[in-house]
């Protein structure tokens, strides 16, 4: 079993009337099953809607599903005695990073995980050198959330999850409110992590781009998973992702017109290194 | 001239130990009609600068004017102006709040003083001119999707006619094709009503797209102001600043540098496409 695995997950919400009646039930995950396995670098991709930012909750048992099963480092999310523990194993990052930052001092909100579930002082503060000196944000241990450039506060958010010393990170959609350096420097921390840590890392994104660096992507649509494979077997599917709302990277997609023109160069180049390497 | 910036600064905490120049002696003009991109990185000023087109901020130095009037003129009727020039704020789907959508859109015509009536077929017009679907007019805003709730809150602005719309990150959060749906449908509005547009993006690859001139803001002043392809070709000095280039723009400059004669400065895929195939063509090879 991986580190999180989900068979025949479904989850149901209910939508209410303004007399506070039930209206109607929406299936927002339809029999979902998936292993992730340990040290794996995931990207969902979906619509706005598909149900991705909802399984992602199921994965640190924020929402716990209606049918089936998900297993954290093979616990059952479902027990409420083992809540603490999971979200410990699978930290969770969100796409408004003023949202998550509740210290003063950036130290102060990095240490605040470790610190409520009961770890040593010195062992605190060891974690939060090392998780800030992870995320390369070390010289700004001393400075106010406030000060900081969105790319910064999200950096300080992913060192809080990893002061937890957790298995997995869960990001949903980390980079959508950044500039383009902010969004560079947040994917290199996490690419980082995952490669010297091996720390698995689910990263939900609308960026296409970002998923280049991924061992395995699930593209969601309706709450089911519809495609799966390698970022390069995705990207070749261009149709079938416009179809899903999706895109493909802009690399890909010039080459992807090229190919349509008659040029001779092969189907699902990834990078620009693949593509100029393709033509000259 | 349309709009336009004298020698405006804008110090936050002027006379404290806090001061800090938000905007330092921008000159700025905007013609009607222009679709205009503005980038820059987070804390750049670009938002204390839109701010200042509809007289939400007040220069500490400098004059505004719209249409050649000075608008923090005493006389001037400011409440008029933010009619005039449409501001469409970061995630505006928070702004709504009405029980249907169009109560929801008509709220800002009624709010100028026209009848229900009138403010309804206003309502209804710009629904149409943002492509949001008739018959989901009665539903509450909060049972919409993303990508709707953003149209109906940029139909709320449309509705007060303005000659002047800004958007502030209008894609932010919006899967890639609600992301073109929305940006089509701007470059739609800025074809068919004139609208000037000033478009508040993260994102080099749109701007790239659908602007006819980009602004660039850094440390609140503009250092670099022109078509899309003047300002990519400083793409280097943009990467000191926490900007890019468009992707594109960086496979043009690789391909030149080995040798294939493409043109460097393309910035969208169409632009690059053809720059390619005609190289390709010229040395006669892979076909």
């Amino acid at each position: 079993m991986g580190i999180i695995k989900a068979v025949k997950l479904c989850f149901d919400y209910m939508k209410y009337g303004e007399d506070d009646s039930k209206i109607e039930k929406v299936r927002a995950i339809d029999d979902v099953t998936l292993d992730i396995k340990k040290g794996d670098f995931i990207a969902i991709l979906g619509h706005n809607g598909s149900g991705k930012s909802t399984l992602a909750k199921h994965m640190n048992a924020l929402l716990v599903p209606t049918e089936g099963t998900m297993w954290v480092d093979e616990i059952d999310t479902s027990g409420e005695e083992e809540i603490w523990k999971i979200r410990q194993k699978a930290g969770m990052v969100f796409q408004n990073p003023d949202n998550q930052i509740i210290g003063t001092v950036v130290e102060e909100d990095v240490g605040f995980g470790p610190e409520n579930i009961g770890v040593p002082t010195d062992e605190i503060w060891s974690r939060v050198d090392d998780s800030l000196s992870r995320v390369g944000m070390l010289k700004h241990r001393k400075k106010s959330p406030n000060r900081l450039s969105g790319g910064q506060k999200q950096r300080v958010a992913i060192a809080g999850v990893i002061a937890m010393r957790p298995e997995c990170i869960v990001m949903d959609e980390p980079t959508a409110m950044l500039d383009p350096t902010g969004r560079k420097d947040v994917l290199r921390t996490v690419h980082e992590l995952n490669e010297k840590l091996g720390i698995t890392v689910i990263l939900i994104t609308h960026y296409m781009e970002e998923v280049i660096g991924a061992d395995h992507v699930f593209v969601m649509d309706s709450g089911h998973i519809v495609m799966q494979g390698t970022p390069r077997e995705i990207f070749t599917e261009v149709d079938k992702l416009k179809k899903y709302r999706l895109d493909v990277p802009q690399v890909t997609e010039l080459a992807y017109e090229l190919r349509k023109s008659g040029i001779d160069i092969p189907a699902g180049i990834l990078t620009r290194e693949e593509l100029v390497e393709a033509l000259v | 001239m349309q709009l336009e910036l004298k020698n405006v600064s804008y110090t936050y905490g002027k006379g404290t130990v806090f001061e800090v120049n938000a905007l330092s002696n921008i000159d700025l003009a905007i013609e009607e009609g222009q679709f205009i991109g503005i980038i820059g990185h987070t804390g750049s000023g670009k938002s204390t600068l839109i701010q200042h087109f509809n007289a939400l901020m007040e220069p500490t130095e400098g004059k505004v004017l719209f249409e050649g009037e000075d608008i923090w003129g005493e006389k001037y009727d400011r409440r008029a102006l933010r009619s005039k020039v449409g501001l469409v704020f970061q995630y505006p789907e928070h702004q709504l709040f009405e029980t249907d959508v169009l109560t929801d859109v008509a709220f800002g015509p009624k709010n100028q003083g026209l009848s229900k009536e009138e403010a309804e077929a206003r309502a209804r017009e710009a629904l149409v001119q943002v492509g949001f679907p008739e018959k989901f007019y009665g539903h509450s805003p909060f049972e919409l999707s993303g990508g709707q709730k953003r149209r109906v809150a940029i139909a709320g602005v449309l509705a007060m006619n303005p000659k002047v719309l800004i958007l502030d990150e209008p894609t932010a959060g919006l899967d890639p094709k609600g992301r073109d749906e929305i940006l089509d449908q701007i470059s739609y509005l800025h074809d068919q009503r004139g609208i000037t547009i000033i478009l508040v993006s993260h994102s080099m690859e749109d701007v790239a797209r659908y602007a006819d001139r980009l602004i660039v803001v850094n440390d609140g002043r503009i250092p670099y102001d022109g078509t899309p392809r003047e300002v990519f070709a400083h793409y280097k000095e943009l990467e000191k600043i926490g900007l890019a280039a468009p992707q594109i723009t960086y496979i043009m400059h690789d391909l030149a540098a080995k040798g294939l004669p493409v043109d460097v400065q393309a910035t969208t895929i169409e632009e690059a496409k053809k720059s390619i195939l005609e190289a390709l063509a010229g040395k006669g090879a892979k076909r």
